[in-house]
């Protein structure tokens, strides 16, 4: 199994460590619901070392990204991020990632996506790179992920780096100097708060941590990192995302441009018409049992229509709630349905999505 | 930290004998791996259970987990404190947390079970 730079840390910390994806990663260090309250309240940290990282490099970068992921980024600003997914010919999807301009001559992008997928999409660029002029460089072995998030994270933040971070805006990106080194910071996450991640060398994580660890702010693991990016509605690749599900299938619609060409464009065209495909929807539950992943969803005759795909009891709302993916007639706010959960039906009612939003400041 | 004077089974209850009946609970080492439990769902007084079979369950944040009867009997009480307040499992594993009162079908049901040592034995390294 693969470790993260803050491996040793977790173990010291008494993380209790599960493999994620091929990773060993802390699922939580004190209770999952602690964790997840500081990050909705205060401001914890999480270890996303796991997470791929790719450079791309070269005047042909951003032509190479734009042919393959769903959402333009020839028009991305320089310093800016933006959520995209790769898609294979028939659109089904890929993984999502986000995309970095980083500016520079003759240009330098990144690209974080998901662990579980990292080999696969380096694979797949590498094969559709045609005669474009770019290189690139996974850099995720030489490199350590940290995201601090919660409503004080920014705060937090400016007495690190040597740039105020409160010029960043959402999905701004820029590099400044942390403890010495230097780092590429965003304003980005997983979590449904404020806050920012930052990549650094590898031999810089541990130390980070220590940092943060001496502020006092919280290190959180898997479990609550989990809990936060279901409320907020946050898709996870297995789970909401998968190669025989479509980004409009999935709600991802405006991280498409059919407007341009890339793969899975042309499926995308057709599947967008297409009236009896599945699509996403969140559940919620008056009831204490939480239906989970896999779980089946009933209709009034008890036919099958459809099965979850995220479920936990929510730490905010102090109720059930799920994501799960259902037949497009029943996809309507306010349709009541049943889940089996463990062998027994509870009453479920389709909610808006995400279950929460942070307050506006 | 395993109470000496009860008996173990090796899915993590604990049975104290209590006159003719059993009392029956959640161990320590159990609720801290759940931890944030929210939900527990236990038999009907009245229902009859067989050793090892599940009983019931025990939800928290991450997952959902069975709960097994140590012993075979009648149930002839449950823990109605932990229909509202499922923490107190967490709080209080071999006091107010108890689970469910057995009344077992024959004596000696208990020799199948583990001692606190043994008990410990198996949890360490975890």
């Amino acid at each position: 199994m693969e470790t993260t730079p803050l491996h040793p840390w977790h173990i010291a910390h008494g993380g209790r460590m599960v493999d994620f994806a091929g990773t060993e990663l802390p699922v939580q260090f004190s209770s999952i619901v602690k964790e997840h309250q500081t990050v909705r309240s205060n401001v914890g940290w999480f270890d996303v070392s796991h997470m791929g990282r790719f450079r791309l490099h070269g005047p042909d970068a951003a032509d190479w990204i734009d042919g393959l992921v769903t959402c333009r980024v020839t028009d991305l600003a320089v310093g800016r991020v933006r959520y995209g997914l790769v898609c294979q010919q028939d659109g089904g999807i890929l993984d999502d990632v986000l995309v970095y301009n980083l500016g520079g001559d003759p240009g330098e992008w990144a690209m974080v996506v998901n662990a579980s997928n990292r080999a696969k999409i380096k694979d797949w660029f590498l094969a559709h790179q045609k005669n474009r002029q770019a290189t690139l460089e996974d850099q995720t072995g030489d490199t350590a992920m940290l995201a601090v998030q919660g409503p004080k994270a920014i705060a937090l933040a400016r007495q690190l780096f040597d740039r105020d971070p409160a010029g960043l805006p959402y999905y701004g990106v820029f590099t400044t100097i942390l403890e010495g080194r230097e780092v590429l910071v965003s304003r980005t996450g997983y979590t449904g708060e404020d806050g920012w991640e930052v990549v650094l060398p590898r031999e810089g994580g541990l130390a980070l941590a220590g940092t943060l660890d001496g502020l006092g702010v919280t290190a959180c693991g898997l479990g609550a990192r989990d809990t936060l990016r279901l409320e907020a509605a946050m898709p996870l690749y297995g789970h909401e995302l998968s190669v025989k599900l479509d980004p409009f299938q999935a709600g991802l619609g405006r991280s498409v441009d059919l407007g341009k060409d890339f793969i899975g464009r042309d499926a995308l065209l057709r599947r967008r018409g297409l009236a009896d495909l599945p699509v996403r929807v969140g559940l919620v539950s008056g009831g204490k049992r939480a239906a989970r992943e896999k779980d089946q969803l009933l209709g009034a005759e008890g036919s099958e229509i459809g099965f979850v795909t995220s479920g936990t009891m929510s730490p905010t709302l102090n109720h059930p709630v799920a994501m799960a993916y259902l037949r497009p007639d029943m996809a309507v706010v306010g349709t009541r349905v049943s889940a089996l959960v463990r062998g027994r039906e509870e009453p479920y009612t389709v909610a808006r999505l995400p279950f929460y939003k942070r307050p506006a400041k | 930290m395993n109470p000496k004077d009860l008996k173990y089974a090796k899915t993590h209850e604990w049975v104290r004998p209590e006159g003719e009946n059993y009392l029956v609970g959640l161990t320590r080492f159990a609720v801290d791996q759940l931890t944030d439990i929210t939900y527990i769902e236990l038999p009907k007084v009245g229902s009859r259970v067989e050793p090892g079979e599940g009983m019931g369950e025990v939800e928290s944040v991450k997952a959902v987990s069975d709960i097994y009867a140590p012993v075979g009997g009648e149930i002839v009480g449950v823990n109605d404190a932990l229909a509202s307040d499922a923490s107190l499992v967490s709080r209080d594993p071999y006091g107010e947390g108890w689970l469910v009162r057995i009344c077992p079908e024959k004596s000696g049901a208990l020799d199948h079970l583990l001692s606190a040592d043994e008990y410990a034995k198996q949890t360490e390294g975890n």
